[in-house]
């Protein structure tokens, strides 16, 4: 069979959903964010709630997430995402709300928005994209840092005595009793892509159910500011990330899964 | 039993040469071009066509969605 | 039929607020203002009106609630005292830059760093100048009274869609404590989805409805030329507001020699100094800026062709008299006295001044 008789439309089994812009992504080659925002988009077009679903970029590489993302959306402050979120959510209960975060917006600046976002169990999803390092700025550390790992402010790796150990704040907000499920993931290969997605609609679906707060970690490569090529990144993730950050349900129907 | 053959097309300006759909191909159908793009990018491209079901893993792992793929049954 | 009742300032805005078909409010306790936060909570407006209260983590929350609010086209607001609307101010600079409709409220108090829970107006540079980064002004009403406390909440929020800008109601301690008569308007009805859609579907973030292309609210433009169009965008705003929105209020200055120039609690202080001065012999008035910006510029140098000096009176070390100077560009004299660090000025002491300064200087 000529590839000509297979490329045909009625034989069309994916293509880019609708809901990413046609605007050229600006992040790197091999970034997980480009991943993610796909997944989640292709959950809402397949949720059919584009008309009701609001987003919350952060700063961080996504801060241009609105330019991909066909949805209503709004460019927060550094770390300021969840109370965005929270006052969509107390002010437009019937909407859909998202946030889509780093590490430094998440865990450094905006720890407080996090947990008390998270405390008081606003039914919105929070998307923590985990790549241990701050890209957009260039290359610093993150409080996700792993102990040992280089970046441009720990040029001789991350010290624990002075710079403290990671922060795994996935773990820290899943003891609050306002968090309804937590899980990370992953999405550098398509088994965990895969995983990734039902993740992100099963969280939509859930804050229907008005019992809390849905969380889903991404583990990412950052090719750039690890400093390598995009495929050997996600080598180093497997060796390196998901061993410290273990992929996986972390809370599920507002119970802690025990290990 | 029906064959099932796939055909991947990749829009080659706005491939980034990531090379992170090629190991997510089961049957090591991708391979980089030799030629660049518009950016300056290898773009993914199939090698080996033949041996594409259309299973979709190089779309779904590719960051940029720059893979659309197809997928035929073939009655023998 | 308005209602009358006797009211803490800080309570006279709260219902007003309520009143005015406020859909939500996030704050933080803070002294001399946290009587709003506990107003409403107590109030439990979700009950009247469908009004959510949300006591935050903290003012940066605070204000980013209001953000995120702001965003959906809904009339947001909060209420803290000067430390507090300096955490603010980050916030403050994303609403004017993002344009986003909103109403915060600074009860100010003696500083700087976390000063004393006393009355002050040493926040005027931080209202009226900036105070957070950037090209942008804030549209700055000053509450002289209880009543002007409830009346400017609506004030406010009509001039912050009319232009989608934050607004701030830069009031005292003082006056957000004392008690006095107030006359509460009717009960606004809050807009309604379908209102909101139609008024704001340019802009606000409610989800795309009926598939419309989708609105995005940010102040990031990586691309200067597009920032400077912003920015210019934001001017032309601002010119509007000082032709359009400007507000002040004149006290005897028909014949006046002398004026004072003071807002909120100095301007009610200052009215007691006018009735000593003219009982001695003086023809003092007082001109009482409503808005800080818009500032009366125009009217002060009409002024200088009938007054001999003006006293700028403020509870600072100087911040609005710089204004008064400008305005005048020297062509009359123009000095400042205030008493600061919580201490309110009496009405004698600034007559003191104002013969000492401007009378026999």
């Amino acid at each position: 069979m000529d590839i000509k008789d297979i490329i045909k439309p009625e034989n069309q089994v994916y293509k880019k959903t609708k809901l990413m812009t046609d605007n050229e992504l600006s992040y790197c080659p091999g970034c997980g964010h480009g991943t993610t925002h796909r997944l989640m988009m292709e959950v809402v077009e397949e949720m059919g709630i584009a008309d009701k679903t609001i987003g919350v970029a952060p700063v961080g590489c996504s801060v241009l997430a609105y330019d991909f993302m066909n949805v209503d959306m709004q460019q927060a402050a550094h770390g300021r995402a969840p109370a965005l979120a929270t006052a969509m959510n107390r002010l437009m209960p019937d909407k859909y709300v998202f946030t889509y975060q780093g590490d430094g917006d998440l865990a450094a600046i905006g720890t407080a928005e996090t947990i008390h976002a998270c405390n008081r169990g606003e039914n919105i999803v929070i998307v923590f994209i985990n790549n241990g390092i701050y890209g957009m700025t260039g290359g610093q550390m993150a409080p996700t840092t792993l102990p040992g790992m280089r970046s441009s402010t720990s040029p001789y790796g991350r010290e624990i005595s002075t710079m403290g150990s990671p922060i795994k704040m996935t773990e820290l907000i899943s003891n609050l009793p306002g968090v309804y499920s937590v899980s990370r993931h992953a999405v550098h290969s398509p088994k965990y892509v895969r995983k990734t997605k039902k993740a992100i609609r099963k969280a939509f679906e859930d804050t229907r159910l008005k019992k809390g707060l849905c969380f889903i970690e991404v583990v990412s490569n950052c090719n750039s500011g690890w400093k390598m090529t995009p495929r050997d990144s996600n080598v180093w993730l497997e060796e390196n990330m998901l061993p410290f950050y273990e992929l996986g349900d972390i809370k599920v129907e507002g119970k802690l899964i025990q290990k | 039993m029906a064959k099932i053959r796939g055909a991947i097309v990749v829009d080659t300006e706005k491939c980034k040469g990531c090379e992170v759909c090629i190991p997510a191909c089961p049957t090591d159908v991708i391979g980089m071009s030799k030629e660049v793009n518009g950016k300056g990018y290898h773009f993914a491209y199939m090698e080996n066509p033949e041996a594409c079901t259309g299973c979709s893993n190089c779309a779904i792992v590719c960051p940029d969605g720059v893979i659309s793929v197809f997928r035929v049954k073939l009655d023998n | 039929m308005a209602e009358l009742k006797l009211m803490k300032g800080n309570e006279a805005f709260a219902e007003a607020a309520i009143r005015a078909g406020a859909d939500g409010y996030f704050g933080y306790p803070i002294t001399p203002q946290s009587e709003v936060i506990e107003y409403l909570m107590a109030e439990q407006p979700e009950n009247r009106t469908g009004m959510v209260v949300v006591q935050a983590e903290s003012e940066v929350a605070a204000i980013n609630m209001v953000y995120g609010g702001a965003g959906c086209g809904k009339k947001v607001l909060t209420s803290s005292s000067s430390p507090g609307i300096s955490l603010k101010l980050e916030g403050i600079s994303y609403l004017a830059g993002a344009e986003l409709p909103a109403v915060i409220l600074n009860v100010v108090r003696g500083g700087p760093g976390l000063g004393t829970i006393q009355p002050s107006q040493a926040d005027y540079n931080q209202a009226v100048k900036g105070g957070g980064h950037g090209d942008y002004q804030l549209y700055v009403l000053a509450p002289a009274s209880v009543q002007e406390m409830a009346d400017f909440v609506g004030d406010a929020f009509d001039i912050a869609f009319k232009y989608r800008a934050p607004v701030l109601i830069l009031s005292d301690g003082l006056i957000g404590q004392m008690m006095e008569k107030v006359y509460l308007k009717d009960q606004v009805p809050r807009w309604t989805d379908e209102q909101i859609h139609e008024m704001h579907s340019d802009w606000a973030t409610y989800g795309r409805k009926d598939g419309r292309e989708r609105n995005i609210i940010t102040s990031l433009d990586l691309k200067s030329e597009k920032m400077e169009e912003r920015v210019h965008r934001l001017q032309a705003k601002y010119k509007r507001m000082e032709e359009e929105d400007l507000r002040f209020e004149e006290i005897q200055t028909e014949d006046a020699d002398y004026i004072i120039v003071a807002y909120g609690s100095s301007a009610r202080i200052a009215q007691k100094t006018v009735e000593l001065a003219r009982a001695k012999g003086h023809k003092v008035g007082i001109l009482r800026p409503i808005t800080l910006f818009p500032f009366p510029k125009k009217r002060l140098m009409e002024m200088t062709k009938q007054v001999k000096g003006i006293l700028s009176v403020e509870l600072n070390m100087g911040q609005m008299v710089d204004d008064v100077r400008l305005a005048v560009e020297h062509k009359i004299p123009v000095e400042h006295f205030g008493r600061t660090g919580g201490i309110i000025h009496t009405p004698e002491e600034i007559l003191e001044a104002l013969e000492a300064k401007i009378i026999k200087g």
